[in-house]
Formats: structure tokens, sequence, C-alpha cells
């Protein structure tokens, strides 16, 4: 029987789950207004209920991202000054760049090309601290310049008005960015490239099998034995059930997620 | 002797002048007397009397009760039929002439286009008894009148709800009774029966109606203030006191007047949600940068998607009584821009004013952060964009040419890849 390895905690895979749906929702509710020319824009803002139905969900999501992302920052700072990981901060466990992410992310070129051997990545590659630090940031960005606009009233009275003109500007173009970035760059590199076709299930099992972790991250698996840490991480092969689960649920997070930046696409090329 | 003689004379011109006073009445029967109705309903009342004109069979038939009832019965039949004074009458009787009485409104009608067009010889084109009726006339307030002002709208409606008669004449508008009876006015009129409810005539005159770019008529753009201010007379004072309305009255025709923003015939209700937000585009028929900017908007967005409980043009500039930003009475100016914002931001204050809801973001002297920004998102958007789409690109080329080449190998066929190619690893992925 092959040895399966956990990758993601369950708090790690329920906190995708929660950023995910809350991600959608945001894209769901808050594209229609971008793009209020589209056809589409117009049926699924009535669909909905109305802006005001609408506004009432973006801001729900809204809260549930924030939620998520305080959930995070908590947990960071309780692994951080609670349990004293300081690895979280640099090394092969921190999502911070270093410089062999620069080293990977030329030799991953010259593979690419067929200039080169394939690089040995550790536990997170360059494009998945991409993937984290653009989240990151993009949730700050689309967030504060949300929270601005939501209350102007209040804001308006430490800020001058102009704020909120680009506060608007910020918001939608972050908010493209983000949704264009996930729907096409983020699901290739996790899901829809030819390697992991159609769907990498380890951000639902939270498992990858011994093969699959020295194919795709051999620094990381040799570091383990090394250590001695590999032990502690040996699980069993993920249950049906739970693969099951995340083919359905994954399944609908990308169709979901391709029809939305379809239609953006629509309304963009159109424009 | 003398007084004898001239007793006698007297009474000789008494005699004669009686005697020629007899003559006269004794031919007055044959001379004037007009036809009883009845005499002339004893061959026009019987159903089926007709004859052809130019090749087409035309109804000679009156009926006789309808003419009882109408308000030219006191005069009969020779009133208007006067060479139809005895019994038999000439075979071609003239045309009717309803100007022997009727002088003003022939005028009128004569200067009109469909006098005109009847002038032409166009058969189309009514004459009076096209829109009064004939035998049947009654008088205009009379309810069962043709041109009561419940009716009219039918009676046009006739002709001007006939795309194809549109069609011939070159008619610019060619269902106006559809869009009449769908309108504000329509309604009004057909559904509570209401007097004061614009008909055509209310509009465009009755007998001297003229098209609407002759500048002489009550429809043409320099009068259509005035001819609505009939009735909506407040409005037209605003509106006259407005940006527009004093650039129609100085001869703009650029400038809109009622009918622009309100259509001519389809006039709706201001409060239901498609005119709403209709009324946005109509705007930006002109003003087409402003609607861009606000477009880019929180309230364009909105109002774009069909929702009207946000701000549109009119809330901030008023309906009627736009005055230009310079104008210190401006809704928009800035000493009352605040208080316009009020109306839907109650907590707003100066500094919430200072927000732009036509900004753009490609004027850089008119909101430089905003230009700023938009120029640094865009260059992030494209350069995120260009990078990872080329990466992958690049790295979806390499991974399906590998799984093809993998594919063509067989499992026994283990050569060693070729120079260049993947590292031993890439061979035992799967």
């Amino acid at each position: 029987m092959t040895d399966y390895y956990f990758r993601f905690t369950l708090g790690q895979r329920l906190m995708h789950g929660l950023l995910a749906l809350s991600f959608l929702g945001l894209v769901a509710t808050g594209m229609p207004l971008r793009y209020h020319q589209a056809a589409w824009a117009v049926w699924l803002s009535h669909g909905l209920g109305g802006f005001r139905v609408m506004g009432f969900f973006h801001r729900t999501f809204a809260l549930l991202l924030t939620l998520c992302f305080l959930l995070h920052l908590g947990q960071v700072g309780y692994r951080l000054w609670g349990r004293r990981e300081k690895g979280i901060l640099w090394g092969p466990d921190s999502l911070v760049p270093r410089p062999k992410d620069f080293q990977d992310f030329v030799l991953h070129l010259k593979w690419f090309l067929g200039l080169g051997p394939k690089p040995a990545f550790d536990r997170f590659t360059y494009w998945e601290k991409f993937d984290y630090w653009a989240v990151f940031w993009g949730m700050v960005i689309i967030g504060t310049s949300g929270y601005v606009l939501w209350f102007h009233a209040v804001f308006s009275r430490i800020l001058p008005g102009w704020v909120f003109n680009v506060a608007l500007l910020i918001h939608g173009e972050e908010a493209l960015l983000a949704a264009g970035f996930i729907f096409t760059i983020h699901f290739f590199n996790t899901h829809l490239r030819p390697e992991k076709f159609p769907m990498d299930l380890v951000i639902f099992t939270g498992r990858v099998s011994e093969a699959e972790l020295r194919a795709e991250r051999p620094s990381q698996i040799d570091r383990l034995t090394s250590e001695g840490g590999l032990t502690s991480l040996k699980t069993d092969a993920p249950p049906l059930w739970m693969r099951n689960f995340g083919r359905i649920l994954g399944g609908l997070t990308v169709a979901i997620g391709l029809l939305l930046f379809f239609l953006i696409l629509l309304a963009v090329l159109r424009a | 002797m003398a007084t004898l003689v001239s007793k006698r004379r007297v009474v000789g011109k008494m005699l004669g002048l009686l005697v020629l006073l007899l003559l006269w009445f004794s031919i007055q029967p044959l001379r004037a007397q007009p036809l009883a109705p009845e005499v002339c309903l004893s061959c026009h009342g019987v159903a089926g009397l007709d004859k052809a004109r130019d090749g087409k069979k035309i109804s000679l038939q009156v009926d006789g009760q309808a003419f009882a009832r109408s308000l030219h019965a006191p005069l009969g039949c020779g009133a208007c039929h006067s060479d139809a004074s005895a019994v038999p009458h000439p075979p071609e009787l003239k045309r009717v002439d309803c100007s022997a009485c009727h002088a003003q409104a022939a005028t009128d009608f004569s200067d009109s286009v469909h006098g005109k067009a009847r002038e032409n010889k166009d058969g189309d084109a009514p004459g009076c008894a096209g829109c009064h009726g004939s035998h049947d006339i009654l008088r205009v307030k009379d309810p069962s009148s043709k041109v009561y002002p419940l009716n009219l709208p039918r009676t046009c409606g006739s002709c001007h709800g006939d795309p194809d008669l549109a069609k011939r004449h070159r008619i610019p508008v060619a269902n106006a009774y559809q869009l009449y009876m769908d309108s504000i006015h329509g309604r009004a009129l057909t559904r509570s029966g209401l007097l004061v409810a614009a008909n055509c005539g209310s509009c465009h005159g009755a007998h001297r109606i003229l098209p609407a770019l002759d500048p002489n008529s009550s429809v043409h753009r320099s009068n259509v203030p005035a001819t609505c201010g009939q009735c909506h007379a407040g409005v037209v004072r605003t509106f006259s006191a407005g940006i527009h309305g004093k650039a129609a009255s100085d001869g703009n025709s650029k400038a809109p007047v009622c009918i622009n923003c309100h259509t001519a015939h389809e006039i709706r209700r201001v409060d239901m949600e498609d005119w709403k937000v209709e009324i946005v585009r109509e705007c930006g028929v002109c003003h087409a940068q402003s609607l861009r900017t606000y477009r880019d908007t929180f309230h364009g967005q909105v109002t774009s998607l069909g929702f009207t409980r946000i701000a549109r043009c009119s809330d901030c500039h008023g309906a009627h009584e736009i005055l230009p930003v310079s104008d210190p009475n401006s809704s928009v100016a800035p000493a009352r821009i605040v208080e316009t914002c009020r109306k839907c931001h109650p907590a707003a204050n100066a500094s919430f004013a200072k927000y732009d809801p036509h900004a753009e973001p490609a004027n850089r002297t008119r909101n430089p952060l905003l230009f700023y920004s938009s120029r640094f998102m865009s260059g992030l958007l494209a350069s995120v964009f260009v990078f990872f789409g080329l990466h992958t690109v690049l790295w979806a080329g390499r991974a399906l040419l590998l799984r093809r080449r993998k594919a063509a190998r067989s499992p026994e066929d283990r050569e060693p890849p070729p120079a260049g190619e993947s590292s031993p690893g890439e061979e035992e992925k799967q």
C-alpha cells in the first residue's frame, strides 16, 4: 500500500473552503456592477433580487472573507508567538520568498524550454508563494477600499470625497486582477495543468501520496527524511468519500469560477 | 278734379303693387323654396342607391335619422346642396362648400397640411367631412361627435394609425395613434375620460394643422414649450428659466425642448421604472461624456443594471430647472452641492462633496490621484497577466509535449530522453 503524507491540516482546508466560498460570492455579486453593460450582468443582478439584495450578499461575503483573513492572522500570530514557530518566517516551511525561489523560477523556465531538468521544489513553490501573497495583499487592498466605500459616511469625515473615486477604481481593478488570476492562473497551476488535470484533491483531502510528493517536491521529502520529520506526517490514503467530496466541491468551484471568468471575458471583449 | 285724378292714380298704383305681390308669392314655390328633407329622402333614404364615379361605386344613400339628429338638420338639404333645389336635380351636383358659412375654418384648413394635400388631389387627405362627418355632423361638444375630445384620437387614428398610409405619404410618425393611446395623455383620455387630457388637437390644432418642420406649426421645436405650456404652465416656467429653456428660446436648435426628453406621442409617466432608466440614456445622447463618466461610478452602474433607487442625472441636476454649475442657484453649484448630496446622503458634508460623480481616470488635471491610481492598476494588471500568461502557456506546452512523448513510448522501450531533456525524476512522475 502506498504511503500518504499530510500537506494541509483540517483547519487550513476549512480556511481555504471559506476563502473560496466567500471569493466566489464576492465575484458573483460584484462583477455585475463592474460589467453593468453586459446582458448577463442585468440578468444576474435582477435574478439575485436587485442591487440591494446583491449588495447585501456582497457585504455578507465580505464579512466572511474578513473573518477568514482575521482568523488567518490570528493563527499566524499564535504560531509565531504562542508556539514559537520561527520556521514560518524563514526557511523551507515559510511562505516568505527566499533566494531558492528565484533559482527555482529560472530553472523552471529553462525546463519549460527544454533547457534543463525540472527544479527540485520544496514544500512551497514560487508560484504557490505568489498565490499566497497575491491573495494576502489583494484582501488588504480590496478589503480596505471596500470598507471605505461601505462606510463612506464615516470615512468622509476624515477623508476627502475624491478618495471614494480612487477606492472604487482600485476596488474594481484589484477585484478584476484577483478574479482573473484565480480563475485562470491559479486554476491552471494547481488543477488544470496536464500533470494534475482535472483536479488536485490535496486541498480537500489534505494528503499526498509518497510518489506524488517525491515527483513534485523532492527537496521536501529528502529534507524530511534526513531531519526525521517524515513519519509524523504519515497517514492513510484518503477515504473514497473524501475524494468524492473533493471532486464534487472542487469541480463545482472550478466550474463556477470558469463560468464567471468567461462572463467577465465576454464583457471585456464586447466593451 | 285734380284730386280725383290723383286718387285714381294712387288706387291704380296700389292695385298694380298688389298684382305684383300676388305674382311674387305665386312663383315662390317654383323659385327658391328648399325641398323638404322628406322629399330628398324619398330617393336618398333608399338602401342601395348608388352611382359610378370615376369607375368607383359610391353610395348616395343618406341616413335620414342621423341627419335629423345632426346639427345641420334645421337647414335642410338645400343649404349645403344648393344646386338640388328641384326634383329632378342635375345628375352631377357641385361639391358641398362649407366655406359659405364656415369661412374662417375653411381659410385655416386651406393652409393646413391636409388642405394642401387636397389641393394636390390627394385622395387620402381628409376634408371637412373626413373628421366632422357629413350628414351626421354634430356639435364639437356633443359626446357623440367624431371630434369630441374623447373621440378625436380615434378619428385621427383612422389614418394616423395606419403604417401603410404613413409610408405612402411619408408621414414621419407612422403609428402616432398607437403611441398616443399608450401614453399618459392617451390613458388619461381613454381610461379616465379626462377632457383636460391632451388630445391630438390640443397640440396640433384642428383646422390649421401644419407639419412639425414648419416654423409656424404649434409642434415646431420653437413652439413646443408654449404648446405644452398651455396645460403645463408651471413646468414651462421653470424650464424657460433653465439652461435648456434659455438655449431653446435663443434659437439653439440643439437645445432640448419638452419632446426631446418626454417624446412627442408616447409620453410616459415619469415615475415608471423603465422611463427612469431610459431618461438617463436620453441625457447621454447629448451629454455623452457625462454619461460615460457617470457609468464609471456606483450611481451609474446601478442605473445601468435597471435599478432606479439611486442618483440619476435629474436627482443632482434637476429636470426642468437645470442650471449650469457656474450659476450660484444651480443644485450642483459649489454653494449648494452639499445640500444636493444630502437628499440621499444625510450625513454628507463639504468633504464628502469632494467626491467627483463624473470622475475621469484619464484626466490628470481633474483627478490627479485617480489618474495615477488608474495608471498603476492598469500596469499591475497588464504585467501580472502577461507574465503569468506566458508562464502558463510555456508550462502547458511543455507538459503536453512530455505527456505525448510518454504516451508514444512503450513501457519496455525506456531509451534515455533526448539531449537537454527532463530529469530522471520527471520520468517517474505520473
